[in-house]
C-alpha cells in the first residue's frame, strides 16, 4: 500500500510541476508582458523600466522559479485589470464554481447510477433504451445551447426560475442541469457495464441462491463491486466540471472562476488566466490522486498488484 | 493466458477457420450484412453523407450569399411562422442574411474543424500510443506521463487562451482543437498494441529481423486501425461541440464567417422574441453530433472481429 501511494504521489507531483511550467509558458505566449503593463503609450525606455521593476529582464527559468516559489506561498501576482491580488479574486469566486460543480455532480450521480443499475438488470428493456436515449442526448447536445433553451423555456416562457446571477440557490438550478447533463452518459455507461459484469459473477449467483432479496443482491453485493470504476470516473468528472464550468458560467453569468477566466481572457489579463489554469489543474490532480487512494482502499487487488 | 490455454485457443481458432472457409461468407460479406442491418450506422452514415454533400455543393443549393447583409430584410421569421415567406425558408438573422444559407455554409466549418482536429489529434495520439505500447518500459512511462499532464489541464480554458493569443482563424481553431483531443487515441492504441505485440506474427517479424518501425507500421497499425476510426469519430464530434462553444463565447471562429456556434451567439441577442435564431443552428449541431457518434458506434460494431450483435 505504502509503495503504491508513494509511486502514485510522485507521479502526481511530477505532473503538477509540468502543468505549472506550461501554465507559466502560457503567460509568456501572450506577448511582451512589460509592454502590456506599461500601457499603449509607453516609450521603449519606460517599457524597459517596467521590465526591470517586475524582474521581467531576468532569465526565464529564474522568473519561473520566482513565480512558482511565490505561488507556493499563495502569492499568485496581481491582476493587470484591477490590480487586485489574483489569489483574492480566485478566493472570492471559487465558492460559486465549487457549488456549481458539486451540485452538477450530485445531479448526474443521482440520475446516472440508478438508471445504470436498472438498465443492467433489464438489458434491452424500455428502461435500458430510455437511458441509452438519455446518454445519446447528453453526449450530443451542445451544453451552452441546452442552457439557452432552458433559459427560454423555464426562465422566459414559464418564468419559473431566474436566468442569471449567483446569489440564491435557485440561480444554480438551470446551470446545474446544463452542466451535469454532459457527464451523465459516461457515469451511466460505466455503471451499466460494471453492473452487467458483476451480475454475471459467481458471488451474485451465490447470493441469489442463498435467497437474498433482489434489493440486497443489487445494491449490497453487485453495486459495491460495480462502483469501483465509477469512483475514479467521479473524480475525473469533477475535474472536467471545474474546467467545463467556463462555458456554463458564461451563459448564466454565474460569478465563478470560469466566468472570471473568460472575462480575463477577453481583457488579456493573463496573470489571472494562468493562475486559474494552474489552480484547476491542481484540483484535478489532487482529486484523481484521492480517488486512486480510495480505490486502492476499496480494492485490495490494486494496492497489492 | 497460459501456454496451454493459448494452445487450446489457437487450435480451436484454426479449426474454426477451416469451417469458416467451407461454409461461412467472407468477412467482407459479413461486414456488409451487419452494416445494412445496423440502424445507428445507417442513420449516422446517411446524415453524415448528406451533410458532406450539402457542404461541398453549398453554392448550388442556395441563391443567397451567406455574407450579404440586407437591413430591409431583418429578422424575417421562418416559413412555418405566420409572417414567414417562401423567399427565406428559415427566415433571416439580425443583419438580414438568409438563415438557411448561413446554416448550409456553416456545415463546411463544422466538418473542416471536425475532420481537421480529429486528424491532427489522431496522428499525435496514435503515434504516442503505438510507441508506448510497443516498447513498454521507460518509453511507455514517458507516454503515460504526457497523457496525465494532458488530462490535468483544463482543455477549454487553454483553447480559449490560445485562440485569444493567435486569433480566431479556422486554421488556428483546428490546430488548437487538434492539440486538445489526442489523449483517448493514446490510451486505446496503447492498450491494443500491448495485446498485439505478443502475437506470433509479431514475434515472427522480430525473428526475421524486421525493424521496430516496420513492425509497428506494417504489422500493428493495420490491426489498430478500426479502433482508431472509432475514436476519431468520437473526437470529431467533441471537436465540433467545442468549436461551437468557443465560437459562441466569441473566442473561436470570428464573424462574419458562418459557424453554427457563432450563429447561436449572434441569435442570442434576439432569443426572447426570435427563438428560432438560437434553436435552428443548435439543432443542426445536435443532429450532426448524434449522427457522428452513431456512425462511430456502428463502425465499432460492424468491424468487431467476434461479431457483436
Amino acid at each position: 500500500m505504502m509503495r503504491f501511494l508513494i509511486h502514485r504521489a510522485s507521479i502526481a507531483v511530477l505532473v503538477a510541476l509540468t502543468v505549472s511550467i506550461i501554465g507559466f509558458a502560457l503567460l509568456r505566449l501572450s506577448g511582451d508582458l512589460a509592454a502590456a503593463l506599461a500601457g499603449d503609450t509607453a516609450k521603449p525606455e519606460q517599457i524597459a523600466q517596467v521590465a526591470h521593476l517586475y524582474g521581467l529582464d531576468r532569465p526565464l527559468y529564474i522568473q519561473y522559479l520566482d513565480w512558482a516559489g511565490k505561488a507556493l506561498h499563495g502569492d499568485l501576482g496581481r491582476s493587470l485589470f484591477d490590480n487586485k491580488p489574483v489569489s483574492q479574486l480566485i478566493a472570492e469566486r471559487v465558492g460559486v464554481t465549487a457549488q456549481l460543480s458539486f451540485m452538477s455532480l450530485v445531479y448526474a450521480l443521482v440520475i446516472a447510477i440508478p438508471l445504470g443499475v436498472l438498465a443492467a438488470t433489464k438489458p434491452n428493456s424500455w428502461i435500458d433504451r430510455a437511458s441509452l436515449g438519455l446518454a445519446v442526448f447528453g453526449q450530443a447536445v451542445p451544453n451552452f445551447w441546452f442552457g439557452l433553451i432552458l433559459i427560454i423555456v423555464f426562465g422566459v416562457t414559464l418564468r419559473w426560475l431566474p436566468i442569471s446571477g449567483s446569489d440564491h440557490f435557485s440561480n444554480f438550478i438551470l446551470p446545474t442541469i446544463t452542466l451535469g447533463t454532459s457527464v451523465i452518459p459516461a457515469i451511466m455507461r460505466v455503471t451499466r457495464t460494471g453492473m452487467l459484469d458483476a451480475l454475471d459473477s459467481d458471488y451474485i449467483r451465490m447470493a441469489r441462491a442463498k435467497g437474498l432479496s433482489t434489493v440486497s443482491v443489487l445494491f449490497k453485493h453487485a453495486l459495491r463491486n460495480a462502483i469501483l470504476p465509477v469512483v475514479s470516473l467521479t473524480a475525473v468528472s469533477l475535474g472536467f466540471l471545474l474546467g467545463g464550468s467556463v462555458i456554463v458560467e458564461s451563459v448564466f453569468a454565474l460569478n465563478g472562476i470560469g466566468f472570471l477566466a473568460f472575462q480575463s481572457i477577453l481583457r488579456t489579463d493573463f496573470p489571472v488566466v494562468q493562475s486559474i489554469v494552474v489552480f484547476v489543474s491542481f484540483a484535478y490532480i489532487v482529486l484523481t490522486l484521492l480517488s486512486d487512494v480510495v480505490n486502492a482502499y476499496l480494492d485490495p487487488r490494486i494496492r497489492i498488484g | 493466458m497460459t501456454s496451454i490455454e493459448r494452445d487450446r485457443f489457437e487450435r480451436s481458432a484454426s479449426s474454426a477457420a477451416v469451417a469458416y472457409e467451407r461454409e461461412a461468407p467472407s468477412p467482407r460479406a459479413v461486414m456488409r450484412r451487419r452494416a445494412l442491418t445496423h440502424p445507428g450506422f445507417l442513420f449516422g452514415g446517411t446524415v453524415m453523407v448528406a451533410t458532406i454533400l450539402v457542404a461541398i455543393f453549398a453554392p448550388l443549393l442556395t441563391s443567397y450569399d451567406p455574407f450579404a447583409q440586407d437591413l430591409t430584410q431583418r429578422l424575417i421569421p421562418p416559413v412555418w411562422a405566420a409572417k414567414g415567406s417562401w423567399a427565406h425558408l428559415l427566415g433571416t438573422d439580425g443583419f438580414g442574411r438568409d438563415y438557411l444559407t448561413r446554416l448550409i455554409y456553416g456545415a463546411r466549418i463544422s466538418l473542416i474543424v471536425g475532420f481537421g482536429a480529429a486528424a491532427i489529434a489522431g496522428v499525435i495520439g496514435t503515434s504516442l500510443g503505438l510507441v508506448g505500447g510497443y516498447f513498454g518500459g521507460r518509453v511507455d512511462s514517458v507516454v503515460m506521463y504526457l497523457v496525465n499532464v494532458k488530462l490535468a489541464m483544463p482543455g477549454v480554458l487553454i483553447a480559449l487562451s490560445l485562440i485569444a493569443v493567435f486569433g480566431g482563424s479556422v486554421t488556428v481553431v483546428v490546430a488548437v482543437l487538434g492539440l486538445l483531443f489526442w489523449d483517448r487515441f493514446v490510451v486505446v492504441t496503447r492498450s491494443v498494441t500491448q495485446q498485439l505485440r505478443v502475437n506470433d506474427y509479431v514475434t515472427a517479424a522480430q525473428a526475421v529481423g524486421a525493424s521496430s518501425r516496420r513492425i509497428i507500421l506494417g504489422e500493428i497499425l493495420p490491426n489498430v486501425l478500426n479502433h482508431i476510426i472509432v475514436i476519431a469519430s468520437l473526437e470529431m464530434a467533441s471537436a465540433i461541440l467545442v468549436e461551437a462553444a468557443l465560437s459562441f463565447l466569441g473566442l473561436g471562429i470570428r464573424p462574419p464567417t458562418p459557424s453554427w456556434g457563432l450563429m447561436i451567439s449572434e441569435g442570442r441577442n434576439f432569443m426572447f422574441f426570435q427563438p428560432y435564431l438560437v434553436a435552428i443552428p443548435g439543432a443542426a449541431i445536435f443532429v450532426l453530433v448524434i449522427a457522428i457518434n452513431m456512425l462511430g458506434d456502428g463502425i465499432r460494431d460492424i468491424t468487431a472481429p467476434e461479431g457483436r450483435n
